[in-house]
């Protein structure tokens, strides 16, 4: 059983831990980083609350060790919202398209939407519903997380007509 | 649901992966993408004492296109076949393929290489590269061979694959750029290992079908190749093709199984009615062209 040492910089910030081999990114996040929003379910990749950011794209935390993220740039649903408390325009929608009831595979839904959102990208409406089938949702509240993404990637699209 | 205890080895060429696995004597894992494997992990229906991470050997990444033939790394992760152009355009069954493969976040780190050397008998990868007549290139301390991809596959999660070998790259031949593909699958979800699917490719010279190659995937247990079918529409003429015959030619090299999921029957009679209308479909595609 090796272990080792590993920094990964979380929402900006370092953090740097030893490890067993066997931890996932997510425990590491959760219990040496105190990122309780990364919220761990199936932990067999089928449920998507634990997805995470890493180096820009969507992945789910209980399918790759922290040993495997070492030198990674990492974003959880805490590096989302400005420092003043501003939402993060994918929690502002979600909020706004009632697109949560108990919360638990929320984190996971908002970082799928915030990857795929990023920047300039343009998904469209296809890709971000897509997506969402990476997610299971127990409340059964779809209708208002499919809102939300439609919301965003109508959203997408006006910016595109902006710049251009 | 946590793995048990293992060490992790991180190795950066292939000669040095090679040789962490001849040490191992058996007791080595290989995790490319992780995908599949983690699950098996935090279940502990897999325990391995090492486990050897490929994902830091740049030799085994990336798309690169040589006389003959497409190599594929067996890093490339999925996500990236999605967004590859010289894909798009000389194996486009193959970008077809993955998109049905696991899930958007799980194609972020899944791996061509990892799909393929695992076997599922109900995953799109193995019975595409069967399909395409892929060459599977495989190294280990004791040198390296090509395995066809329709001699690579035993039986379900079994391949020819020693425990001290590596896949080291998928080969695709290449197909005429005017080839015509088809794909179909039938699952419960999006992302779902599939009941029933069928992929392939169909090169045409002047009217007639000069070249098949068509696999199935969860009808038996293994990728099937449907040989008869293959055999079968060679030298015909699109307008000749009875696609209903075919797909009863296809389905007699199948042996579908019964699980929680469907019954062999089920299998049978939805796979049977997939076959036909896809073929049915590509081959109007094919006159129009």
């Amino acid at each position: 059983m090796s272990e080792h040492q590993i920094s990964v910089t979380v929402n900006g910030r370092p953090l740097h831990g030893q490890v067993e081999s066997r931890v996932s990114l997510g425990d590491f996040l959760r219990i040496d980083g105190g990122y309780t929003g990364v919220h761990l379910g199936c932990e067999h990749g089928v449920c998507g609350a634990c997805t995470v950011i890493v180096d820009g794209k969507a992945v789910r935390s209980c399918l790759m060790l922290a040993v495997q993220a070492d030198g990674s740039d990492v974003t959880t649903a805490e590096g989302l919202a400005e420092p003043d408390g501003t939402l993060h325009p994918v929690q502002q929608t979600m909020r706004e398209e009632h697109a949560l009831q108990c919360g638990f595979c929320t984190p996971g839904v908002v970082m799928t939407l915030a990857a795929l959102t990023a920047g300039d990208a343009r998904p469209t409406e296809e890709a971000l519903i897509g997506a969402l089938s990476g997610h299971i949702c127990r409340c059964t509240g779809y209708q208002g997380i499919r809102r939300a993404a439609k919301r965003l990637a109508a959203d997408a699209g006006a910016r595109a007509g902006e710049v251009a | 649901m946590k793995p048990a205890p293992f060490d992790y080895v991180a190795p950066t060429t292939i000669a040095e992966a090679c040789a962490i696995l001849d040490e191992a004597g058996g007791g080595a894992t290989v995790i490319a993408g992780g995908q599949t494997l983690m699950p098996l992990l935090n279940l502990r229906m897999s325990q391995p004492f090492i486990l050897v991470d490929i994902n830091k050997i740049p030799e085994l990444q990336g798309i690169t296109k040589e006389t003959g033939f497409t190599r594929v790394g067996p890093v490339t992760r999925q996500c990236d076949v999605l967004t590859n152009a010289d894909l798009a355009r000389d194996l486009p069954v193959l970008v077809q393929a993955v998109r049905h493969v696991g899930h958007h976040q799980t194609r972020n780190r899944g791996t061509v290489g990892g799909s393929i050397a695992l076997g599922e008998p109900a995953a799109e990868l193995p019975a595409t590269s069967v399909a395409l007549g892929a060459m599977i290139e495989v190294s280990s301390v004791r040198g390296t061979r090509q395995v066809a991809a329709h001699d690579f596959y035993l039986g379900p999660y079994m391949t020819m694959l020693e425990p001290d070998e590596l896949v080291t790259a998928i080969r695709f031949p290449d197909w005429p750029a005017n080839h015509i593909t088809l794909f179909r699958e039938v699952a419960q979800r999006p992302g779902d290992f599939a009941l029933v699917g069928v992929v392939g490719a169909l090169a045409i010279e002047g009217g007639a079908i000069a070249r098949a190659g068509i696999a199935w995937f969860g009808m038996g247990p293994t990728p099937i190749k449907a040989r008869q079918a293959e055999a079968a529409l060679i030298g015909q003429s699109l307008d000749s093709i009875d696609p209903a015959a075919i797909a009863a030619l296809a389905l007699a090299d199948t042996a579908p199984f019964d699980d929680h999921h469907a019954t062999a029957e089920y299998r049978r009679t939805v796979g049977k009615r997939i076959f036909a209308s896809t073929l049915g479909a590509i081959l109007t595609l094919g006159e129009a062209a």
